[in-house]
């Protein structure tokens, strides 16, 4: 009891010391940019909370479906039908199969996405995702430099583009996603080919939607004209050729110079689950890399 | 003894910030998620004081800002909960009185945490937020660090007593 008493008035010590402590690591990791000194405790952070990350989001993932019993609308029936209709070859093999069977069917959407474009995927999964208090979209998935996987590496599942890797850790990355406030994307319409840069605004779930503005002034792009990754030198952080979403309004003002128009991302970003980074084809890592090219290998050696 | 009370404390906050991004996003509103680390250094002040819970702020602070995949300037959660652990120590002996009370002393620091973590992102343009965005997640914040507060506090409060009477005994 006597400690009790002694601590009635604190000692403004403590106090004044730790918030020094606070500002003197967000200075270090300000000034310091991409070299900053809080760079290796962070990885090593991201080395130590990675795997248990990984461990309980393998526990929590069964319970994941529980909600949808209870929310399971009008509406998202609606969805559902409407996206089963589109996709009714994966529709046949995903009523007809065990979860597991799924799961490689969603890598072969993966695959047959990018098949024409001839990347190299690394499959990865989302474990953990950023709170919206801490205003930034970011993800991260258990594949690491282990896996082959570093920063600036092009991140999309079988819906289109998802984001780039942020920074890479020994077995688990963290991914800045499209919708994010600080992602830019080049971006080319399917239409004209015309080019223009995609801003997230930082919104996820169902409202996330990206702003596009074009280049050219005299273009005016269409309802429904779908948009895709014009890529970026050496491929990093944007591959070319990547589905990014669909436009669906567009307006102008007299005092902005281009038209701005709106894009509703193909990938559902509330609902990310299994996700595929390109790599360069040769990759060695702990896991095996979808390749098209060298799937289609054998074929064309026996013709 | 020392030992074990830190491992419990260091396990508490690993627990804390590892089901914040992993179990709580599938139960988001919105996105946001219920700040665990945040009701930790809340119960740690109410039962052990300001200088104690100003400490553990800053190091479950410190883990929230450098765990995957958080990609803000490190220490700015560490900040928010140092203010929020010395705060929340200060008015302790008002906040146990009764269970209202404790959760209007959650909602404050709630509210002081996350309100602190969007100012020093305004201050370092850290991610470039509109105030108009950060407006909309604070009360929402709020209201689910609340709604699960019978949960977890009496639980974490109930952890530290007993690692102080712990404390005692040993002494």
């Amino acid at each position: 009891m006597a400690l009790r008493n002694q601590s009635k008035r604190p000692s403004r010590t403590v106090l004044i010391l730790l918030l020094l402590a606070s500002f003197t690591v967000i200075t270090l990791d300000v000034r310091g940019g991409d070299d900053s000194p809080v760079e290796p405790l962070r990885s090593a952070a991201g080395d130590v909370f990675g795997p248990v990350e990984e461990a309980t989001a393998t526990v929590v993932r069964p319970f994941q479906a529980v909600p949808e019993f209870l929310r399971t609308t009008g509406a998202l029936r609606t969805d559902l039908e409407r996206l089963e209709a589109e996709n009714s070859a994966l529709r046949g093999q995903v009523a007809t199969s065990v979860v597991d069977r799924n799961r490689a069917d969603e890598l072969d959407g993966l695959l047959e996405s990018s098949r024409s474009t001839g990347y190299a995927l690394v499959p990865a999964r989302v474990i953990a995702i950023g709170p919206a208090q801490s205003f930034s979209s970011t993800v991260t998935i258990d594949a690491g430099t282990r896996s082959g996987v570093h920063p600036d590496m092009t991140v999309l599942n079988n819906d289109g583009l998802v984001g780039r890797v942020l920074r890479a850790d020994r077995s688990t990355a963290t991914v800045l996603l499209i919708v994010d406030a600080e992602s830019v994307v080049g971006g080319r319409l399917g239409s004209s080919m015309e080019v223009g840069f995609l801003r997230g605004r930082g919104v996820v779930g169902n409202k996330g939607r990206l702003d596009l503005d074009l280049v050219d002034n005299a273009v005016t792009p269409g309802r429904d004209d779908i948009l895709v990754t014009w890529g970026s030198m050496n491929d990093a952080p944007y591959v070319s050729g990547i589905p990014i979403g669909r436009v669906t309004s567009v307006f102008s003002s007299p005092r902005q110079l281009s038209k701005q128009a709106v894009i509703d991302p193909l990938v559902d970003f509330s609902a990310l689950d299994l996700v595929g980074v390109v790599v360069k084809g040769n990759v060695k890592g702990d896991r095996a890399v979808i390749n098209a090219s060298e799937s289609q290998t054998p074929r064309s050696g026996v013709g | 003894m020392v030992v074990f009370r830190a491992l419990v404390v260091t396990m508490l906050i690993s627990l804390a910030v590892v089901l914040q991004v992993t179990l709580f996003p599938h139960l988001a509103y919105e996105g946001v998620a219920p700040n665990l680390a945040l009701l930790v250094v809340v119960a740690a002040a109410l039962v052990r004081g300001p200088e104690f819970a100003a400490v553990l702020g800053f190091l479950a602070g410190l883990a929230v800002d450098l765990a995957p995949p958080a990609d803000h300037v490190a220490g700015r959660w560490a900040l928010a909960l140092v203010v929020v652990g010395y705060l929340a120590g200060r008015i302790r002996h008002d906040a146990r009185t009764s269970a209202v009370s404790a959760i209007i002393a959650v909602a404050a620091s709630s509210f002081v945490a996350t309100s602190v973590f969007a100012l020093s992102g305004l201050v370092l343009q850290d991610p470039t937020v509109p105030v108009a965005d950060a407006l909309r997640v604070i009360p929402v914040a709020v209201i689910y660090d609340v709604a699960i507060t019978p949960f977890v506090l009496p639980l974490m409060m109930g952890l530290f007593r007993s690692l102080e009477s712990r404390r005692q005994v040993a002494y």
